[in-house]
């Protein structure tokens, strides 16, 4: 579905990833996995385009995204939860999933859609017409999702969902993420959690300092001496 | 009682400026909100709506319905040319340090202004804005004239209009969601650039409708005209907190009251000094302005 090869990104002069290639096939979870500062967010924004690609190739459903607009990508059925959640505070929180639906015409479609996202976290029903700023941060981190799902994704890309949650909360958004993707939907997810995101993905990509240096199946690689060294504490 | 009825006078007066201070002052303060730009040249887009709707009211003549009429053209030149200006001009530099565009729209008033100067048809000389004879209705001893009552008409409905474009429409929303998080606005699937330009016709149309109320308030148009209304209603846009679309409202309302009633009270040179005093208290005391949220530097 989604296949980088030979990825290089440069901000200014640094070269912040070194031809990193992987391949996310229909239905799966697949988790990029690393340290801080090992190019992991960077990968989704090229993907997304939110960044310039210097040199290699994003194909998504056949398509080459590395010239494309961030929001001519949506379009084609990827979409992205951005770090920090990044949800419109400034907006409702009906409002924030009405710009999730931004791109779609098919309004009987959308209205069946926002009550998906509403039986799906029923806390957002609760605060509609609340701004979106207001919410705690485990709600913001349900609107981000609500939001990004109301683009009708085949592709989502998920970027560090557990960051700054309470551990119970991150169970939780691990359950909603697992819940998406058994609906249907392809999930590329990047965590520094790296144990739980090990723990619900199908495959794992571990990043170093802008290269890909070891990828798997995400159980062999959960249970590789290297990885549990590097990342899971031993 | 002399004293009350002549306070209430000039309060009215000065909100019927101050309203065309305010629908200029949505220009400079929503092309902030989604660039983060001070548009110099806001100001000289009054001047020219004002020269397009003379043109207008030449050839068709000075009625009440050309004069409501003579917005459209005006409004549409000046959204064009808005667009036109953001596209050339300052889109280039969007990922420049902001004071690269600014200086931009420095140039681009002067050349708006001293482009006009050397147009055959247009030229130095001030000209006489074609205006309704004036009638005068009287309401417990204020005076209020048919002009007064054309601009008060027309900038509240216009802000009516636009406070429904914001808060109610699609765009409207997208708009407000651009200038919280551009990228994050982009991944939603919203264009940007569009967004942006849409901005600009916002402002522009605005300022357009502007300059042909000021001009039939003050009905003497030549170049330069745009400059003191645009510094006005800049510093209405900063005094209501720049950014806030209730803001720039009240902001534009509040110096043009205490502009009139300067002029009334104290001494009519000492208006634009007040103004621009007002200016300097209010980024004293309150930096982000009267509706302005406390800006801290995004991490």
């Amino acid at each position: 579905m989604l296949k980088v090869e030979n990825l290089d990104v440069y901000y200014g002069n640094i070269r912040a990833l070194h031809e990193v290639s992987f391949e996310v096939k229909k239905g799966e979870i697949v988790t990029l996995i690393g340290a801080n500062g090992a190019g992991k967010t960077t990968v989704l924004h090229a993907i997304s385009g939110l960044v310039p690609v210097r040199s290699g190739k994003v194909d998504f459903l056949d398509q080459d995204l590395t010239t494309m607009a961030p929001h001519k990508i949506v379009q084609l059925g990827l979409a992205h939860v951005p770090e920090g959640r990044r949800i419109f505070a400034n907006l409702t929180v009906k409002e924030n999933l009405e710009m999730g639906a931004y791109t779609r015409k098919d309004t009987k479609a959308v209205k069946s859609d926002y009550e998906q996202v509403f039986t799906r976290f029923p806390r957002l029903k609760e605060r509609l017409n609340q701004m979106a700023g207001t919410l705690s941060g485990g709600e913001q981190q349900m609107l981000a999702i609500g939001r990004t799902l109301m683009s009708r994704p085949k592709l989502v890309l998920m970027d560090e969902p557990s960051m700054g949650l309470a551990p119970l909360l991150v169970g939780e958004i691990f359950n909603i993420i697992k819940e998406i993707n058994a609906a249907g939907t392809t999930i590329l997810l990047v965590e520094q959690n790296a144990q739980m995101a090990l723990s619900i993905a199908d495959r794992a990509y571990v990043l170093e300092t802008g290269r890909v240096v070891l990828q798997g199946d995400a159980k062999t690689l959960a249970d590789s001496e290297e990885v549990r060294k590097a990342y899971l504490g031993g | 009682m002399d004293f009350l009825q002549q306070f209430c006078q000039q309060t009215l007066n000065g909100l019927s400026l101050g309203s065309i201070y305010a629908l200029l002052a949505l220009g400079y303060t929503m092309v902030y909100g989604i660039v983060k730009l001070i548009n110099f040249a806001h100001g000289d887009i009054l001047m020219v709506g004002a020269f397009v709707s003379y043109f207008v009211l030449k050839q068709w003549g000075i009625t009440p319905v050309t004069l409501m009429l003579s917005f459209l053209p005006a409004m549409l030149f000046c959204l064009t040319m808005g667009v036109l200006i953001e596209k050339i001009c300052y889109k280039p530099l969007r990922n420049q340090p902001r004071i690269n565009a600014l200086i931009t729209a420095i140039g681009v008033s002067f050349l708006l202004e001293n482009g006009a100067r050397v147009l055959p048809f247009i030229g130095p000389n001030p000209r006489v804005y074609p205006t309704l004879p004036v009638v005068n209705y009287k309401f417990f001893g204020i005076n209020i004239s048919q002009v007064q009552i054309l601009v008060f008409v027309v900038a509240i409905g216009l802000m009516l209009l636009l406070n429904y474009i914001i808060n109610f429409t699609k765009i409207g929303k997208a708009m407000q969601a651009v200038s919280f998080d551009k990228g994050a606005a982009a991944l939603m699937g919203i264009n940007v650039d569009r967004i942006i330009s849409f901005t600009f016709v916002l402002g522009s149309s605005l300022g357009a409708a502007a300059g042909i109320l000021f001009a039939s308030a003050y009905p003497q148009i030549e170049p330069y005209m745009g400059i003191m209304p645009g510094m006005k209603a800049f510093i209405a846009a900063v005094f209501g907190g720049i950014g806030s679309i209730p803001g720039a409202v009240l902001g534009g309302f509040i110096l043009g009251v205490a502009e009139t009633l300067t002029k009334g009270f104290l001494s009519s040179q000492l208006a634009d000094a007040i103004a621009f005093g007002l200016l300097i208290l209010i980024l004293v005391v309150k930096p982000s302005g009267l509706l302005g949220k406390p800006m801290g530097e995004k991490v």
